[in-house]
């Protein structure tokens, strides 16, 4: 515990370097910091805001299809509410919410160093997030986009104002959002992969990095690598759209398909930028609350960049049905297969983990068994749109919809939230109500449940997506999902009233609040500006319990609930641990 | 996360913060050799990013010269061979100066290693000024591409093969692989006045030389792409 004590190193500024990050006030020490952690708490609000913007669109979406025919708006609306609810929750929200958010205030502290490798650059990204994020508002004032996320071609590439038949919306500055967001993800993935690889304490081998670690490393490799190819494609498209360039548009010599290839060739990966880290998120929490190591540990490790490695080589099965040949979709289907079993390593070491594990149920860990349990759904109907023959029926239809917002909601936001439940307390200092915790869990699990539950049943009955109007026969499934919509918003929003109330009036949180063996809970609460008041040296690993001594664990840490549960401390034990380490 | 911390860390304290070893020792590094370790390592990163990059480009390259390689080839007898011959020999030897620049710095001689950061820089320029005629006279011969591409039959080069209704996707292609080399180029120039100027203040040292070496990695990539861009685009 030596590590963490409070004495004071040598320093020769004025402020106090052991003081809280979070003691200097005023707007301007926030948008020219440098500490990683107060970088990725505006990064935290500005993709909160991004959700909550994404959730309206996703409401009105849900509204509007709760009878047949016009509900609220017109058709063209409709797309533009589909179209935006996908563009915000993708590239403003899921992409940079746990690894530029979470990830960038515990990485460098999970990591016993005192910031991230290139902290300008890290300001930098935020800085092009934000800019690219001007342009997404740009273009929604301008009447936003109905392309869809996707933006394929020719519809988003052939301007009608220069003699096109595609959308007329605003599209050139969308993709132009897209483009310079992803710049943003590539240097947060640049700088990260330089920090785990040199910025490490020492001791902390790379067996003994935590497996959020493990998993943001995996996710920057993607981002590196994936990313710059969507830059391209943007680029290009924006470019033939602005020029009449001719590369995607068969009406100028140019293959539609072969912008789903390249679009795909990031945008597959992506959807391993937006899990991986929800994975590493719930790896931790899992942990901590079943108190003891990971088990498959390093298998867990493994899957992640097995993921990562994987990601690359299956992009072909979103184009089943938009040309390739029968060669091409074989082989990308059993690629997809592959896809299985890094997900299953983690899914069954996972679950041993909780066999026998001294399991606490606080709101961090219903988050995180929500996602194995949301997960498991989502990848194993993922098989069945890798299978060529059931894919022809089922690509397009909601069930597509409601797999994938099993993986990115039930997977990326139950873990995205849970991290946010986890490490709440220990970068901003106060501790969240329990009660309404749990409130607001429950909401989101029965209604993202209900919501899209109904959408897989009648996407298996062939309603096809992105549709405006629809038979009476699905009406009872749209109405169901439309209900269940209302249910997740409501938790979302006692969990918005949750965080800002803790903030507001929330008790001062303990250095470590739920007993975790983890590096993270060993400095004080909140981290001074170089997270740790010494410079660690790690003598075990982050998940050794066993080797953990009592003020390590205890100190601090109590039940929420329940209130003096478990807030002794062993007298024996501590003397003994003291004396071995005196 | 034992007593060994305390040692470690008092071995830590006089470089606390504030007094913390050299000077161009940035807060958060234990080490200059931690320091240069990472800012190499980030840079090749970011350098494999710049590969992805350009890659959609080639790829989209390699998928139309395969389905069109008729139209490739009469197309790219509108390239001037010369002034493209020109430039590569002109970034070659570019490389080759940024390179001493970076052994110049690497043995402290500060006066070298500006001169040769200097050279490089005049070569970059050299090389724009020849990117701009060729664009200049490709925008004459109404060779830009989509919907402004209207070939002026006077300008174009005479005896080339005549060029087909599709040759637009050619120069797309080219105008688009050229100007984004040519946006790096640009950006080259850029972090190489920073570092001119850097050395010119008596910056580095044999000690600490990592923006010249950084810099000259970058550099070394926007030569190595137009390597690949030149025999692609001028000698099909």
């Amino acid at each position: 515990m030596a590590a963490i004590t409070t004495t004071p190193g040598a320093h020769h500024d004025d402020a106090d370097p052991n003081a809280s990050f979070l003691e200097k006030k005023g707007l301007m020490s926030w948008l020219v910091t440098l500490d990683h952690k107060r970088i990725g708490i505006m990064y935290l609000i500005s993709v909160t805001i991004a959700f909550l913007l994404g959730g309206i669109f996703a409401l009105l979406v849900r509204a509007e299809l709760f009878t047949r025919g016009q509900t609220l708006f017109d058709a063209d609306t409709y797309n533009k509410m589909f179209s935006l609810h996908g563009v915000v929750m993708v590239f403003l929200f899921i992409i940079p919410s746990i690894p530029a958010g979470l990830g960038n205030i515990m990485l460098p502290v999970q990591l016993g160093t005192k910031d991230v490798a290139f902290p300008r650059l890290n300001l930098l990204s935020l800085y092009i997030y934000w800019f690219g994020a001007v342009f997404g508002l740009y273009s929604m004032i301008n009447g936003g986009v109905d392309t869809g996320w996707t933006f394929y071609t020719p519809y988003a590439s052939s301007d009608p104002a220069h003699g096109g038949v595609g959308s007329a919306t605003s599209v050139i500055p969308m993709t132009l959002a897209a483009f310079i967001m992803g710049f943003s993800s590539i240097l947060t993935g640049v700088n990260f992969i330089a920090t785990v690889h040199k910025m490490r304490a020492p001791g902390l081998t790379w067996r003994r990095l935590t497996l959020f670690t493990w998993a943001l490393y995996a996710t920057s490799i993607i981002q590196i690598l994936a990313t710059p190819v969507l830059a391209i494609t943007l680029l290009l498209l924006t470019m033939e759209r602005f020029l009449g360039l001719g590369i995607f548009d068969p009406r100028l010599g140019g293959d539609p398909v072969l912008y789903q290839h390249f679009f795909w060739f990031y945008s597959h990966p992506a959807v391993y930028i937006m899990i991986v880290p929800g994975m590493g998120v719930v790896s931790d929490i899992l942990a901590t609350f079943s108190r003891r190591e990971p088990v498959g540990y390093m298998a867990i490790a493994a899957s992640s960049l097995g993921l990562a490695l994987l990601g690359f080589l299956v992009w072909g099965h979103h184009l089943f049905v938009a040309g390739m040949s029968e060669w091409a979709t074989m082989v990308f289907s059993a690629l997809t297969f592959l896809v299985a079993i890094p997900s299953g390593v983690k899914v069954f070491n996972w679950v041993a983990t909780l066999y026998k594990g001294s399991i606490s149920l606080q709101s961090p860990m219903l988050w995180a068994l929500s996602f194995v349990f949301l997960f498991t759904i989502g990848g194993l109907t993922g098989l069945f749109l890798g299978m060529l023959a059931v894919d022809v029926h089922l690509h397009d239809t909601y069930f597509v919809v409601a797999h994938f917002h099993y993986v990115m909601v039930g997977g990326t936001v139950m873990g995205f939230v849970g991290g946010l439940h986890y490490w709440w307390p220990k970068f901003t200092g106060k501790m969240y109500e329990e009660g309404l915790a749990r409130i607001g869990w429950f909401l989101v699990f029965i209604g993202f449940n209900v919501t899209f539950i109904a959408q897989f049943i009648m996407g298996s009955r062939g309603m096809p997506r992105r549709y405006y109007d629809y038979l009476p026969q699905y009406e009872i499934f749209h109405q169901v999902s439309t209900i269940g919509s209302w249910i997740l918003g409501l938790g979302f929003l006692v969990l918005l009233v949750m965080f800002i109330r803790s903030l507001m009036n929330g008790k001062p949180a303990p250095r470590n609040p739920w007993g975790s063996a983890a590096l993270e809970w060993l400095t004080p609460t909140p981290p001074p500006t170089f997270n740790f008041v010494k410079d660690p040296v790690l003598t075990r690993g982050q998940y050794d319990y066993q080797l953990a001594t009592d003020d390590e664990l205890y100190e601090g840490f109590d039940d929420p609930l329940f209130p003096g549960l478990r807030g002794g401390k062993a007298p024996a034990k501590k003397a003994a641990a003291e004396g071995d380490h005196g | 996360m034992s007593s060994e911390a305390t040692a470690a860390a008092d071995a830590h304290d006089d470089h606390g913060h504030g007094h913390h070893g050299p000077k161009w020792l940035a807060h958060h590094f234990d080490t200059p050799a931690q320091q240069f370790d990472a800012a190499k390592l980030g840079m090749w990163v970011f350098l494999a990013q710049e590969l992805l990059f350009f890659s959609g480009l080639f790829v989209a390259y390699g998928v139309y010269r395969s389905w069109y390689p008729e139209m490739f080839f009469a197309a790219s007898h509108q390239l001037d061979k010369i002034m493209g011959g020109a430039n590569t020999v002109v970034l070659l030897f570019s490389s080759f100066t940024a390179a001493m620049a970076v052994r110049s710095a690497q043995l402290g001689k500060q006066k070298a290693t500006g001169n040769f950061i200097l050279i490089t820089i005049v070569c970059a320029c050299f090389f724009l000024v020849v990117k701009y005629l060729e664009y200049t006279h490709k925008i004459h011969a109404g060779l830009l591409p989509g919907r402004y591409f209207h070939p002026h039959a006077e300008h174009l080069v005479a005896g080339a093969p005549a060029l087909p209704a599709n040759a637009g996707s050619f120069f797309g292609i080219y105008f688009m692989m050229t100007g984004i080399h040519g946006i790096h180029v640009i950006i080259g120039i850029g972090v190489l006045i920073w570092v001119w100027i850097r050395n010119n203040r008596g910056e580095f040292s044999k000690e600490y030389f990592t923006p010249v070496d950084i810099v000259a990695l970058y550099w070394h990539l926007v030569d190595l792409v137009w390597i690949y861009l030149f025999p692609l685009l001028y000698l099909v």
